[in-house]
């Protein structure tokens, strides 16, 4: 499950609190609400970990973390530069749930012309008033293909799972903060 | 090209382009961009939906039993309003046109917990550091880490609040988020007695904190309420489901549109022919579509759904804690509150009083222990189902053909229904908070509170797909070429 030699990297911050950044890429944001499915656990993991870039605060940049943790794969150029935003700044960089170490459910369009799809919702779909296929500059460039995230950068640890429950993530993250080699026994993982 | 005010400037490569992105503190991929005069005069300001998807297309040919499990994936945070109404479109398709008691209250159930939980989440984690620290507060603790901070109580009850709501998902659905109790012409499990007793011990606190959350959100107004009454608020047409009776209904009715004075312009219509009501627009500057309603046209035919319409719309909550709050909500300021953009969040805790209300009856009731759970009849070829999702109307519509493949599918979220409106509240924000002066993180952070009280559901609304007319490449780690794509 793991890949990288964390025990350099965060035996000498045991003493702050961990930076810790979340995003969300192509994915639905359901790790995220398994992350908080923690529910009151999450009052004394604040006193381990702050939070840097996250949909849960304002920062809107990943600053240098020890931890950074990703859900959803690669559909678009915006991830691939948020992606690699979060490889750079992050010592530990963790895959969370099916999309980001598969490309989970959206990449079931990976099957699929992208030029006729959009032809049909955006053209030809009899609902549809003013067919047009938008393409204003500030759409990022969607790509043929979702991508997991190891396909792009170097990942360290892969936590399966359609989510991962909160009790994998939980016991991740504190095997983490508290120095352990992080292990999910055989409840904890799952590939649904 | 539109002519609607903000909307798009007359010379934009003139202009300077401000751009808050990611939108934070909601779910799901947006951006906001704003172009200023050299005097800074906002002129234009635009809402951009800036993922795709395709679920809509990679769920044909797949077996209709597996769509409901799939669909749910557009979003983590209300998965079940897709779940269920892909099921209710479903039921029509296995000729289930009634379902036995036991099968209804568990999905009613399972839709009460889950607005109970989105309504929490969205308050508590999302928006309440807005309401509690100031709009244009120090960032570093605007987040639920700060209110956890200040105000320990506050935080704690939406913690236990969301809580609560996931532990009844997880009990119907059989997991709390992506679960798999609902199916096609019923559920496939209801409660023990032991699981019942369970979700009775805690519910009363529950109905006590989700009261003592509609009374925080009166107590913000009452602060500011200058503030409160105007921001971003426009006036808006509606759309809902509302019961037969009027009541509002959050798992079944008929569609309910109204103009903004609460004029009616359709009531009480059978959603099974949706698409001789609402039709969509599409803007080259956003993947989201903009419904309108035919009868108006696409100019003045947009509309608002979500809690905001729900409570102030239907004829009276049938439970008797969040009709009273309604009622007071209706009333106050003359009324002015029930028509503001920062009323969604009032309305949004009445109505997970009302969640917590009904769920609260609902563990009362025997039929939840029935074991007769799934029902058919006839079958159809095709089948609408139609529900009130956390944030607003949720439309599911499938073809599915005689080998059991599904044929077509069309989707038309809440999100989406409110494409147009946040539109104009943010132009309203802009206008009102940003036009002509230097732009800080915190009034740029002014925008995002308007975008906020609409709770919107980014994943949720990109599920159609969309393309550029550029070329791209996608280098692996090594610097590879992973992927490309030459468009246009």
């Amino acid at each position: 499950m793991h890949r990288a030699h964390w025990r350099e990297t965060l035996t000498d911050v045991t003493r702050r609190k961990l930076k810790v950044a979340t995003t969300s890429l192509a994915g639905c944001f359901g790790c995220h609400m398994s992350l908080l499915d923690i529910d009151e656990r999450l009052f004394p993991l604040l006193e381990r970990i702050e939070f840097d870039r996250s949909p849960l605060t304002d920062i809107k940049h990943c600053g240098p973390c020890d931890i950074g943790i990703i859900e959803g794969g690669i559909c678009n150029a915006e991830n691939v530069h948020v992606l690699r935003e979060f490889r750079a700044n992050c010592k530990i960089l963790v895959a969370m749930g099916a999309c980001a170490v598969t490309g989970g459910l959206p990449a079931q369009r990976n099957h699929l012309d992208l030029g006729l799809c959009l032809q049909e919702v955006y053209l030809t779909d009899p609902g549809v008033a003013h067919g047009m296929i938008p393409n204003d500059p500030e759409l990022p460039l969607p790509l043929d293909k979702v991508h997991p995230l190891h396909e792009v950068v170097k990942i360290d640890y892969f936590i399966p799972g359609c989510p991962p429950s909160a009790d994998a993530i939980w016991k991740f993250l504190t095997d983490l903060i508290e120095g352990r080699t992080p292990k999910l026994g055989h409840g904890l993982i799952h590939y649904d | 090209m539109s002519t609607l005010p903000l909307e798009t400037a007359a010379h934009p490569e003139q202009l300077r382009r401000v751009v808050i992105e990611p939108l934070s503190r909601v779910e799901g991929h947006g951006k906001v961009t704003l172009l200023l005069d050299e005097d800074g005069h906002v002129q234009q300001a635009r809402l951009h939906i800036v993922e795709f998807r395709a679920f809509e297309k990679f769920i044909q040919g797949r077996p209709y039993w597996e769509v409901p499990v799939m669909v749910q994936r557009l979003c983590g945070i209300c998965p079940v309003s897709h779940h269920l109404a892909a099921c209710k479109a479903l039921d029509q398709v296995v000729g289930a046109t009634t379902l036995t008691p036991t099968a209804e209250k568990i999905r009613r159930l399972m839709h009460y917990g889950q607005i109970l939980q989105s309504h929490a989440l969205h308050f508590f984690h999302l928006s309440s550091p807005d309401l509690l620290f100031g709009f244009g507060s120090d960032v570093a603790r605007r987040n639920i880490v700060g209110v956890a901070a200040a105000y320990p109580d506050i935080a704690r009850q939406g913690v236990l609040l969301r809580r609560y709501g996931q532990e009844v998902v997880r009990h119907t659905a059989g997991k709390r988020i992506h679960g798999t109790g609902s199916v096609p012409g019923g559920v496939n499990k209801s409660l023990t007695a032991a699981e019942r007793d369970e979700l009775q011990k805690d519910i009363y606190q529950m109905v006590a904190w989700s009261r003592d959350a509609v009374r925080l959100v009166r107590q913000l107004f009452e602060q500011d309420l200058e503030t409160y009454r105007g921001f971003g608020t426009f006036a808006a047409r509606t759309l809902s489901l509302v019961r037969a009776d009027g009541a509002m209904d959050l798992y079944h009715g008929g569609l309910r549109a109204q103009h903004a004075d609460g004029g009616t312009i359709f009531d009480h219509v059978d959603y099974d022919h949706y698409w001789d009501q609402i039709s969509e627009e599409v803007k080259a500057w956003s993947y989201m579509k903009f419904p309108y309603l035919r009868v108006l046209g696409h100019e003045d035919g947009w509309y608002r759904v979500g809690p905001l319409t729900r409570v102030t719309r239907c004829d009276f909550i049938p439970t008797p804690l969040a009709d009273r709050e309604r009622r007071e909500f209706m009333a106050f300021d003359d009324g002015r509150a029930a028509q503001s953009t920062l009323g969604f969040h009032w309305a949004r805790m009445i109505e997970m009083l009302h969640a917590a209300e009904a769920i609260k009856d609902l563990l009362h009731d025997g039929d939840l222990l029935g074991t007769d759970l799934m029902t058919g009849g006839k079958r159809q070829a095709r089948g609408v189902g139609v529900i009130e999702a956390p944030r607003g109307t949720l439309i599911h519509h499938y073809r599915v053909d005689e080998n059991d493949q599904v044929v077509r599918a069309n989707l038309i979220v809440s999100t989406t229904h409110n494409n147009h409106a946040m539109n104009v509240a943010i132009r309203e924000v802009a206008r009102k908070y940003l036009d002509g002066r230097t732009l800080t993180e915190g009034l740029l952070n002014h925008i995002e509170v308007a975008v906020r009280a609409f709770d919107p559901c980014l994943s949720c609304a990109t599920h159609a797909v969309g393309r550029m007319p550029l070329s791209v490449q996608l280098l692996d780690a090594d610097g590879a070429v992973a992927d490309s794509m030459v468009r246009g």
